[in-house]
This record gives C-alpha cells, sequence and structure tokens, in this order.
C-alpha cells in the first residue's frame, strides 16, 4: 500500500469519525456570519420535547427538525434573530426560549425574586431595629447599683 | 404555597399551553397519502369543524388511541383529518388496511414540516378546529373515551355537529 492511499485511508477515516462523533447536522450557509446567526440561535432555543437541553444540544427528531427550521428560516427565507425567535414562539410558546419574555403567564418567574428579596430586606431591617431598640435601653443609677449589688452577692 | 404549585407545574412537560389555541390553523402544503401527487393546502381543509390527528406507526400511544379514534369516526359526523407524521407512507397504508382507517382525509407530513407549523412536538397530537379553521383546542396525547366525553364532544355540539349514535 503506498503513502498516499494511506494518507487518503486515513483522512476518510478520521473524517468518518468526526462526524460520527457529533450529532451536527449537514448545512449549507451562504457565509460565516449565516453561521454564526444559526450556531447561537440553536443554542438559544429549548427543546420542546427533552429535558432542559437547548435544540444544538438534543438527538431527539423534534430537535434535529427545529435546527432544520431554524437554518431555512435564516438561509432560505432571511429571517433576522428576532423574526426566528417570533416564529419559534409563535407555534411552541414562551416554553422553546429560556429567556421567556415578561407576560401575565410569566410575570410570577420576573417579579417574584424581588418580591422576596424585598420581604427580607424588611424582615431584616424591622429585627435589626428591635434589637437595636433592646439594646438602648439606658440603666440609671438605682439600675446599676442594684446591678453591682446582684453581681457582687453571687 | 402558590408560587410552589407555579414552580412545579410548570414541570408538568405533557401538557405545555398551546401557542396556537385560538388562532388560525396554519398554512401547509403536503401531499395525500393515497394520492402522493395530490396536493393538499390549508384552503382544502376549511368548511367543517374537524379533528386534526397527528399520529404515526412508530408511536405506540397512536395504536392506543386508534380504538377510540374508529368509534368516533363511526358514531358521530365530525370529520377526522389524520396527518400521517415523519413516518413511511407504505407502513402508515399498511397500518391503516390492518386497524381499519377512521380518517376522512390522510395527509402524510413527511419531513415533520407542517408538525412544527403546528408546535408539535410528539405524536399523538390533536386539534379541534372550527369552520373557518381556527383550532379551538388542542390534546397532546391520546385521546380517549374521557377526552371525548369531556372535552371534544361538548365542544363539536356547540359547533352544531351531529353526534349519532351518542346514547351507544
Amino acid at each position: 500500500m503506498s503513502r498516499g492511499v494511506l494518507i487518503v485511508l486515513i483522512a476518510v477515516f478520521v473524517q468518518i469519525s468526526v462526524w460520527a462523533a457529533s450529532p451536527v447536522d449537514v448545512y449549507q450557509f451562504d457565509n460565516e456570519s449565516q453561521q454564526a446567526r444559526y450556531k447561537s440561535l440553536i443554542e438559544e432555543f429549548r427543546c420542546p420535547k427533552c429535558l432542559n437541553t437547548n435544540i444544538a444540544g438534543s438527538d431527539a427528531p423534534i430537535a434535529q427538525d427545529l435546527r432544520r427550521t431554524v437554518h431555512r428560516l435564516v438561509v432560505v427565507e432571511g429571517y433576522s434573530d428576532q423574526q426566528v425567535r417570533d416564529f419559534l414562539q409563535a407555534r411552541y410558546g414562551d416554553f422553546v426560549l429560556y429567556n421567556p419574555p415578561l407576560n401575565t403567564r410569566t410575570v410570577l418567574i420576573w417579579v417574584m425574586p424581588g418580591v422576596l428579596g424585598g420581604v427580607g430586606v424588611l424582615v431584616l431591617m424591622v429585627l435589626l431595629r428591635r434589637a437595636h431598640r433592646r439594646g438602648a435601653i439606658e440603666l440609671d443609677a438605682d439600675d446599676k447599683s442594684r446591678l453591682q449589688s446582684i453581681l457582687d452577692h453571687d | 404555597m402558590g408560587v410552589g404549585y407555579v414552580g412545579f407545574s410548570l414541570g408538568d412537560r405533557h401538557q405545555l399551553p398551546s401557542a396556537l389555541l385560538g388562532k388560525p390553523f396554519p398554512q401547509f402544503t403536503a401531499t395525500l397519502l393515497y394520492e402522493p401527487q395530490t396536493r393538499v393546502v390549508r384552503e382544502d381543509i376549511l368548511g367543517l369543524p374537524t379533528l386534526v390527528n397527528v399520529w404515526a406507526t412508530w408511536c405506540p400511544t397512536c395504536k392506543a388511541e386508534h380504538a377510540e379514534l374508529m368509534r368516533i369516526a363511526a358514531t358521530s359526523d365530525v370529520r377526522l383529518i389524520g396527518v400521517n407524521y415523519k413516518d413511511s407512507r407504505l407502513k402508515a397504508m399498511r397500518w391503516l388496511a390492518d386497524y381499519g382507517d377512521p380518517y376522512d382525509i390522510n395527509i402524510v407530513d413527511i419531513d415533520g414540516a407542517l408538525g412544527v407549523e403546528l408546535g408539535v412536538y410528539g405524536a399523538p397530537e390533536t386539534f379541534l378546529l372550527d369552520a373557518d379553521g381556527n383550532i379551538v383546542y388542542k390534546r397532546v396525547g391520546d385521546v380517549n373515551s374521557r377526552i371525548w366525553r369531556e372535552e371534544l364532544a361538548p365542544r363539536l355540539a356547540q359547533m352544531g355537529v351531529y353526534r349519532a349514535g351518542a346514547e351507544l
């Protein structure tokens, strides 16, 4: 076997193993910025079928379909990033967005941390003020001598 | 407590709120199962209250719900449209020959493109459309007798679909 054939074979096997190792679909892009947008978009959406994986990282058929859809929207339809987000949200709901929009159904997610933090601060302030007030009692001369006598007694 | 409940209920992954409820059935182009040359578009399925059932031969739950779909087809006047989802025509035709064909129209979504338009993330899923093609109800999972009785039949009755054999 000549060295040239060997090199070609090695190259083929390396390429095959790369394909086998990554579940990445082979897509054509017009330019690199398109490809970069595609990559960052598929990182951004949550797979509707799988437990907390984005559509880039899932082998589920639905994730493949959504990757193909994102590719079509970006490359063929020329959608902007926001149009792609709107497209998927219109069909799969807020669920596909890891960064959920503020609306009546998601308002708790956004408001609760602030509200709970505020309640915590309030409780802390009340407790501190109470402790401070208690600590601030001044002893007059009678109290002091009585205290001293009690201490001496022991 | 309330927050905890909301938090945990978001973990129920089998009933995502459908983004398409109350919205018109999406535009699509697909082909008929028995006539692969014939194109079907959205306008072809308007005009009647309709159940659109997304199914596949690879889907065990679809097998489980098939008997109920057959019963609905036999005892009600609602139009049933089957969308064979990411499947093979041959397997689909064999399935319908073996277990019966409850559908008035059989559409093929070979690559899941219509599924994406419908926000489908698994099969079976079933959509109830009014005569104008608006999605009034969506079921993720099997259509069983309880779903028929409690969710589908009352809505169809409202739309004036006569339910023959309801007393059976």
